[in-house]
């Protein structure tokens, strides 16, 4: 359960893969998506829950994305995410644009077990109109009331950053409780945490609260910053120098080159 | 009353020409906003939304803590517990009064774009994405549009994309939808029936040609158009000295560019 490396904690996203991902201020393995580009991973199917930030610009930039399914990816204050606009207009990648509920309750319906969800909203959008997998029923319960159904979500492996785990698997996630979804649509896990607990989190009532259960936990690795150069809420705040030099080097493609060189090829001994 | 410094930066080109007081363009959108918030209980602001979020904390501070506010990304200004989904399941319940939209091309029929422009499978700009839009526009009953560069490429006779639509055929369910929209030079009303925006105001230092000169779509104007009234000196105090400091939590760069106040978060 506790891996003895991050590369081992992350060999279950293989090439191909459904991966999930939070937004930028609910936990995201960055020390880990450094090391899935290192490891070259590719025709990722990356599904934001519901956006992305650097993480998926990185790995987009990096060649690692086939589709991305995500409500928006930017770099916030930031600015737009260079490598995904770059990708998007040059054809690079396929977009499966949604919006932020929709994802929200498609990830319910996987954990729900069923296979859609009805949401508001949507009709007479575009959005909508691209996506040949929603579909608009007349609401059964009532007169001339259409709304859309939208089909479970459910990847192979969710992948975060969190706080704290114990040896049992158990990971404590706060009140970000979109994890515990991702995990409970996902088949398997893969969490990074800032540290391990001594003893058990289910021992301590107001820990359990946010916890979630390490039974839907594949594998967990140690990787303190691991959110870096993002923040890990109430832990520690994003690198804002560094998201600026990011936004900055990734303009151009010879720029991306030359930070992914000094900032993860770069790292390969660590 | 002494006003507390503001940070370096232009202020309104022409302000209060009395020279009373000088203030920035956000505070301006920010006292617009903050009035067009009126009395509601619940307020939320979505991403990449400052100067909103800046109006939600002021009209906080002006009702002694009404309405609730709710920021996307802040940890102390949010009660949500229950991850991502509870702001949408807050929303589709009728639990938020107001919420802000903005668009890479905003229409005339307020219509919103926040995804590319050209051919959708072959765009020449991509835009971030259509965030919660495609929802909240629907179900939030007052929502803000905002957006700051005021041109025929951003106010459009026609959206190429469109996230969120202005209005919908009586038989879906549209309880909520847009009331306004405020830029950088003036202050647009929507009338839902008429499917329009008329011109409720030209900020200082505008005119109506000017707005009517960089308007890519048609628009009623009335006979007098009011001048946006300026921020008064209650407000600035608000804005620089209660409202920027819980600010920097969310948007430390822009609290810095405009308060000149760090994240003390």
């Amino acid at each position: 359960m506790i891996a003895r490396s991050l590369d081992e904690a992350l060999a279950v996203i293989t090439d191909g893969c459904v991966l999930a991902v939070p937004r930028e201020v609910s936990g995201v393995a960055m020390a880990a998506t450094r090391a899935l580009v290192r490891r070259g991973v590719r025709r990722l199917h990356l599904i934001a829950l519901p956006t992305s930030s650097l993480q998926a610009d990185l790995l987009i930039g990096a060649g690692c994305v086939e589709t991305i399914e995500t409500s928006a990816v930017s770099l916030g204050e930031f600015g737009p995410a260079p490598r995904f606009t770059a990708a998007v207009t040059s054809g690079a990648i396929r977009v499966k644009d949604a919006t932020c509920p929709a994802l929200h309750a498609a990830f319910q319906a996987a954990e729900k077990g069923v296979p859609f969800m009805p949401l508001r909203g949507l009709i007479g959008s575009d959005v909508l109109a691209q996506r040949k997998d929603w579909k608009v029923v007349d609401n059964p319960f009532g007169h001339d009331d259409p709304i859309v159904l939208l089909p479970a979500v459910k990847p192979d492996v969710a992948l975060f950053h969190a706080p704290l785990a114990d040896r049992d698997g158990n990971v404590w996630i706060g009140r970000d409780r979109e994890l515990a979804t991702m995990a409970h649509a996902a088949a398997k896990t893969v969490v990074t945490v800032e540290k391990l607990h001594d003893g058990n989190l289910f021992d301590d009532p107001s820990l359990a609260a946010g916890a979630l259960g390490g039974f839907y936990v594949h594998a967990i690795a140690v990787a303190p910053k691991g959110a870096w150069p993002l923040g890990l809420a109430d832990h520690y705040v994003a690198d804002a120098a560094h998201l600026a030099d990011y936004a900055r080097m990734a303009a151009s493609g010879d720029g991306f080159a030359a930070y992914l060189d000094r900032h993860v090829y770069a790292q390969r001994a660590a | 009353m002494d006003l507390p410094p503001i940070s370096t930066g232009t202020c309104m080109p022409n302000a209060p020409r009395d020279g009373s007081h000088s203030f920035r363009d956000e505070e301006l959108l920010a006292s617009v906003i903050a009035d067009l918030i009126g009395d509601a209980r619940h307020v939320a602001v979505g991403a990449s939304s400052p100067i909103p979020a800046a109006a939600a904390l002021l009209a906080r501070e002006r009702g002694n803590g009404r309405p609730q506010v709710s920021l996307l990304g802040s940890r102390r200004q949010s009660f949500f517990t229950d991850g991502g989904r509870e702001l949408f399941d807050c929303a589709g319940q009728g639990r938020i009064d107001v919420f802000f939209l903005s668009g890479g091309q905003i229409d005339g029929e307020g219509n919103i774009n926040l995804v590319g422009i050209g051919d959708y499978a072959h765009p020449t700009v991509r835009f971030p994405g259509s965030f919660g839009s495609s929802y909240l526009y629907y179900v939030v009953p007052k929502v803000i549009l905002f957006r700051l560069e005021h041109s025929r490429r951003t106010l459009v006779a026609k959206v190429d994309f469109i996230s969120a639509p202005g209005t919908s055929p009586h038989n879906v369910h549209r309880p909520g939808g847009p009331i306004a929209l405020i830029t950088n030079r003036c202050l647009f009303a929507f009338e839902r029936q008429r499917r329009r925006f008329a011109l409720a105001s030209v900020h200082p230092g505008h005119s109506v040609a000017e707005v009517v000169e960089h308007t890519g779509f048609e628009f009623d104007r009335p006979p007098h158009v009011p001048v946006t009234p300026a921020p008064s000196i209650e407000t600035l105090r608000m804005l620089r000295t209660a409202v920027a400091p819980q600010l920097a939590e969310v948007y430390p760069q822009f609290a810095a560019q405009v308060f000149g106040v760090g994240n003390t978060a």
